[in-house]
């Protein structure tokens, strides 16, 4: 059963579509992967998504609720969270503080101040960083800001999750215990939305891949599915290869 | 109830230190001379001001300008409730009481309009308003009522005084509250990344209209409560911008960290301005545009940015001392 659906999404950013009539859709409980070379549109469908950006044509619904026309924090109360491609972190403020912002303003009904900090204290010690709860945000790595960014939209309670380019800039090491991390998100009941550079990742959690292009969706399907499509690997997977062995 | 929160020894200290200076406040006025009192009178004004520009600035990184607007205002309240001819309408506790409102009604309005905009474009709109104001006085004043200028029934130096003391107990204790509550934790956010903020779920136009609005209803207690202690109100004088910009001035110079900062930015600011402006007539703004440099240049903190600073080293110069005795 789709959580989020999406038809005939289109944004234009003067003459050009950003993304263009695209339909998708999410399933309750999956690990969704959204792919594409650089310029494709995959952040800019997040933005849509959250309502970072008003959409301007097409229709997308949450769990039924139609999204179009909502401002990004009732997307929040609605259960749709997320982090961003560049971090986007309170950098002064302690963790603790980043994630308490989560906690207290992310879900519909008020939140006392004894569950705002119970809930921000499990969602660090989700994502393995109680030691660091006190330290201020811009102190950390570049993973740990990320976790942050992480913990602070669990601690909105969402039911679906996007995540851009969670690992993008990680060490091998890193990214191994960030796909468990995601791969244990979506064991909570949370499903997950993720647009990812690194192909280990992506091939490795995804039970689906959509393919974008120029703001197209040109392939969708399992990995394996994904690894053998013709038009995939010619204008993506095939700069890869060309580029790197 | 675990009241060992409220006997512990910093506790103490700083309750102790707070009714200390109460104390030094409510005597004063009996001793001081009347014009010391009119000193007195003009940096608890300032307090104010600045208290409640950081209140809603401070934390959201909104520099606003529209001081004047919401001081001039409360003024101008006063001056339509509580004149001189013929005599006030209402008590002055009620005016001043209408002088807060007024604003913030204003605020509230100019808020949903303006703070969309974000940055520069903000502070310019803020200002803007300030100057339209005083505009709006002027045509009423020389086309309408054809004469410049509304005396104001009159109050003392001292009754100004005590009155101010309360407000500032009050602007404090809002502004402390508002820091502590998750008001203050979402205005903090907003100035961090208001993206960030509005996707976590913080409804960022509320948060911001809301504040803007209370920081500007103290801004207009403070008006009426200077209208009679000036005794007239005219455009030019209630709306002067120089009371847009010495908030700033004075947050930045005392540092907005900690809710003291403001505090004793304009406690210093506002009485070595007026002494200052009395023996140095020509100089003394030089000197302050100077100092302000200096400040921003290398206490980037403001003065109370200090505190931490000389904590460590003098913690460490204690720990050395002790050292040594052994």
């Amino acid at each position: 059963m789709p959580i989020l659906e999406g038809q005939d999404v289109t944004k234009y950013f003067g003459g050009l579509a950003a993304v263009s009539h695209v339909d998708f859709h999410v399933d309750q409980g999956e690990i969704v992967g959204l792919i594409g070379p650089n310029g494709a549109g995959k952040t800019t469908l997040f933005n849509l998504i959250s309502a970072a950006f008003p959409i301007s044509s097409g229709e997308m619904r949450f769990k039924g609720h139609k999204l179009n026309g909502l401002n990004p924090h009732q997307i929040c109360k609605l259960g749709v969270s997320r982090t961003f491609q560049q971090t986007k972190i309170f950098t002064n403020m302690p963790v603790l503080q980043n994630v308490l912002v989560g906690a207290f303003f992310g879900t519909p009904t008020r939140v006392s101040a004894a569950d705002a900090a119970r809930e921000a204290s499990q969602a660090l010690e989700f994502v393995g960083l109680s030691a660091m709860s006190a330290l201020p945000t811009k102190d950390l790595t570049l993973v740990n800001q990320k976790r942050t960014e992480l913990a602070r939209a669990l601690a909105t309670r969402p039911e679906l999750l996007l995540l851009d380019e969670l690992m993008a800039g990680l060490t091998p090491a890193e990214v191994s215990e960030s796909m468990e991390l995601v791969t244990r998100i979506r064991d909570k009941g949370i499903t997950v939305f993720m647009v990812e550079h690194v192909m280990k990742a992506i091939m490795g959690i995804c039970g689906r891949i959509m393919v974008l292009h120029h703001g197209e969706k040109i392939a969708e399907g399992t990995p394996q599915e994904i690894v053998a499509n013709k038009k995939v690997i010619e204008i993506y997977l095939g700069e890869e290869t060309r580029a790197g062995s | 109830m675990d009241i060992s929160k409220f006997t512990s020894r910093k506790f103490l200290s700083v309750a102790g230190f707070i009714l200390a200076i109460l104390a030094f406040l409510a005597i004063f006025p009996l001793y001081g001379s009347n014009s010391e009192v009119g000193v007195g009178v003009i940096i608890l004004m300032y307090v104010i001001l600045t208290v409640s520009w950081v209140m809603f600035s401070g934390s959201t990184g909104y520099m606003s300008l529209a001081v004047a607007g919401f001081f001039g205002i409360g003024q101008y309240v006063a001056a339509f409730l509580y004149p001189r001819d013929p005599g006030p309408l209402l008590p002055l506790p009620a005016v001043i009481i209408a002088g807060g409102l007024a604003s913030f009604v204003f605020a509230l309005v100019v808020g949903l309009v303006t703070l969309r905009l974000k940055g520069m474009y903000f502070a310019i709109f803020t200002f803007g308003f300030a100057v339209f104001l005083g505009s709006i006085m002027q045509y009423y004043e020389l086309q309408i009522r054809g004469r410049r200028g509304i005396n104001v029934f009159p109050i003392s130096n001292q009754t100004a005084f005590y009155i101010l003391i309360v407000v500032v107990v009050l602007t404090l204790l809002t502004a402390y509250l508002i820091r502590r509550s998750r008001l203050g934790l979402a205005m903090q956010s907003i100035g961090e990344n208001e993206d960030a903020a509005a996707h976590m779920g913080v409804n960022t136009t509320m948060v911001k209209v809301m504040t803007f609005a209370i920081s500007a209803f103290f801004m207009g207690v403070v008006g009426a409560i200077m209208a009679p202690k000036w005794q007239s109100v005219d455009y030019s004088s209630a709306f002067l911008l120089l009371y847009s910009f010495m908030p700033v001035l004075m947050a930045i110079f005392g540092g907005m960290r900690e809710l003291y900062g403001p505090v004793i930015g304009a406690v210093i600011f506002a009485y070595t301005e007026r002494t200052l402006r009395l023996q140095f007539p020509y100089y003394y703004m030089l000197a302050f545009g100077i100092a302000l440099i200096l400040i921003i240049i290398y206490l980037p903190g403001g003065l109370t940015g200090l505190v931490p600073t000389l904590k460590d080293k003098l913690g460490g110069v204690i720990a050395r001392l002790r050292k040594g005795g052994q």
